[in-house]
């Protein structure tokens, strides 16, 4: 368990700063997703992963539940913000013409 | 429990939420504005007031008893910071409502949330809770950039945005880390965890302090992570500009609150973690953010820069560590924030006046105000760039007695060189080099003027009242030195 949930960790963090460093507005904002997902994950691992539902009276060994609240503020913020970018990301688009990251016309670009 | 304490975050909240519902009336709107902004001057002095009884004043929301509830932590640094983001959120409110808020839709409720986060980043005594106030701050940030849209704002805002969603990341996961080995998120609890962290536990918690550091940093603009700052600061608009004077200096709170309390000198193994880091790339931030200053061309470029110069010399001053250092930094703060921002509205003063040159640095059309507008600008200059008998001066003077240091000293004293020069052939530029006729368009708003004139009038306020605040400044660092009374909130709970 401890170790496939650290492989998935890695790989989502390795893609999302993958793709978190690609010249294009796209990637850009999916590889800040993936990174996000990553950062949820790992929140969610600091309340450890053995232990029961974290309701009190459920179980002998209830999960320590503040990390899961800290995980549900982290996505609201999270969703909130990429929904920010997308947005912006269009707007840059529809104001700069293309959808590099600097806002420079493609031309300019390294072959 | 003294429920004062959590006006400063229900005032903004509240009143930027009316102004989301209120009907479209622009001059209710702008009203209500203007005096939930101007009542958090009158709160802040009050608080100051409070604070400065030397005591913590804690308020547990919910009454949950800390460390298991959330609490908010008044002592005399953020009593003192949330007086200067009061003062500087008026004048910015008042520059505004002169004609700025009509760029783009709701500039008053965003300011208000803009506000809500930096008095809640200044007051929270959670770790956790200063990511939600950070976030809060950042979102109103993003929009106040974009206020007014155009290609040059919608260029640097993807930068800002992006670095600042990676930074959260990147906070989220030092949060996360910290509470899988200490079990706690109140920075008073930790403080004391650190200190007494086991050998396997001090890796992991340096580790993730210095992610903490990290995150602050970016918001602060040191070394590394400054690009974001100049190209941003220059395409806001001119009372979005001058409102962001403070977030540099809520990165630089989170770097000295953190730095004292949680890694400082009490923290045992780990005490003083991240000095080894903030002073080589405070001392290089100052001097690139001066050789910026100089190669400029545009005035609201050349500012930033200034915001740059002052945050490094503030982040020198914090990681020098000695309370006295941290006193002359509080006093510099209070000037460097003011001045900055009072420099950004003036820019735009003059800006008007020059029609589709701008504040670009080339010679233009004479100004309509020149006599006017060059004492101003030479009364900044001579402020921002630290000569005497202005508060930069004695800031800087201060700052340069408490660390004696040669390569503060040498770096410092040049960065000052470079800014006078750079201020030197901006003004002449803009003042003498310019044709016979004004245009016809230039006009100087009253209200405008009288914004600009209240943030440039703190140079001489700080040194007429330099005795009192000094005082309270020196309080201010001897109390976050002695960690005693903050670990002791925990046995006692709330009072």
């Amino acid at each position: 368990m401890e170790a496939l949930f650290a492989l998935t960790l890695g790989l989502l963090t390795a893609s999302g700063v993958y793709l978190l460093l690609r010249a294009r507005t796209f990637p850009v904002v999916l590889g800040l997703t993936l990174l996000s997902y990553a950062v949820n994950l790992f929140l969610f691992a600091m309340g450890r992963l053995s232990g029961d539902v974290a309701v009190l009276g459920l179980s002998q060994a209830p999960a320590d539940p503040l990390p899961q609240a800290l995980v549900l503020t982290a996505i609201v913020i999270g969703f909130a913000m990429t929904a920010f970018v997308v947005v912006l990301a269009l707007r840059g688009v529809a104001d700069l013409g293309n959808d590099h990251v600097d806002g420079r016309a493609d031309e300019e670009r390294a072959p | 429990m003294n429920h004062l304490l959590i006006l400063p975050i229900l005032l903004p909240l509240m009143c930027g939420a009316l102004l989301l519902v209120l009907p479209s009336r622009e001059w209710l709107k702008r009203a209500l504005s203007m005096l939930a902004t101007l009542a958090l001057v009158p709160l802040a002095v009050v608080l100051l007031l409070q604070a400065g009884d030397g005591q913590l004043h804690v308020y547990a929301l919910g009454d949950w008893r800390p460390p298991f509830g959330i609490v908010l932590l008044l002592d005399r640094l953020s009593a003192l910071l949330l007086l200067v983001a009061a003062v500087l959120g008026s004048a910015v409110a008042l520059y505004a409502l002169r004609g700025d808020d009509r760029l783009g839709p709701r500039f008053h409720a965003l300011l208000q949330f803009q506000l809500l986060g930096i008095n809640g980043s200044f007051l929270t005594g959670d770790l956790f809770n200063l990511f939600v106030f950070f976030e809060i701050l950042l979102i109103a940030s993003y929009a106040l950039l974009l206020h007014g849209s155009g290609a040059e704002r919608v260029r640097a805002g993807l930068h800002y945005v992006v670095l600042n969603l990676t930074g959260s990341a990147l906070f989220l996961i030092a949060l996360g880390l910290i509470y899988g080995v200490s079990g706690t998120l109140n920075m008073a609890d930790l403080s004391a965890r650190v200190a007494t962290a086991s050998g396997d536990q001090v890796p992991l918690l340096a580790a993730a302090g210095l992610l903490l550091l990290l995150v602050f940093a970016l918001k602060a603009a040191l070394l590394p992570l400054y690009f974001w700052l100049p190209r941003a600061y220059a395409a806001a608009s001119a009372p979005v500009a001058a409102l962001f004077a403070i977030m540099t200096k809520v990165g630089i709170y989170a770097v000295l609150r953190v730095c004292t309390l949680v890694f400082g000198d009490g923290a045992g193994e780990l005490a003083n973690l991240a000095q080894a880091w903030l002073w080589p790339l405070a001392l290089a931030t100052v001097a690139l953010g001066a050789l910026g200053a100089l190669a400029a061309q545009d005035l609201r470029l050349l500012i930033a820069y200034l915001v740059l110069v002052s945050a490094g010399t503030l982040l020198a001053a914090v990681a020098a560590g000695s309370p006295e250092a941290h006193a002359a930094a509080l006093y510099y703060l209070l000037h460097s924030t003011w001045v900055a921002g009072g420099l950004f509205l003036l820019a735009d003063l003059i800006a008007r006046q020059r029609g589709s040159k701008g504040s670009a640095l080339v010679p233009g059309a004479a100004l309509e105000h020149p006599a006017l507008l060059g004492a101003l600008f030479f009364f900044g200059a001579v402020a921002v760039v630290g000569l005497p008998p202005l508060s930069g001066f004695l800031g800087k003077l201060l700052l340069l007695k408490a660390v004696p240091s040669v390569a503060l000293w040498t770096v410092l004293l040049l960065a000052g060189f470079a800014t006078l020069i750079a201020f030197s052939r901006a003004g002449s530029t803009l003042f003498w080099r310019v044709g016979l006729s004004s245009l016809d368009s230039a006009e100087l708003d009253i209200g405008r003027l009288g914004a600009t004139l209240l943030l440039l009038a703190s140079a001489v306020l700080l040194v007429v009242l330099a005795d009192p605040l000094l005082d309270y400044a020196t309080a201010a660092a001897a109390q976050l030195h002695d960690l005693g009374p903050y670990r002791a909130i925990l046995k006692e709970g709330a009072p």
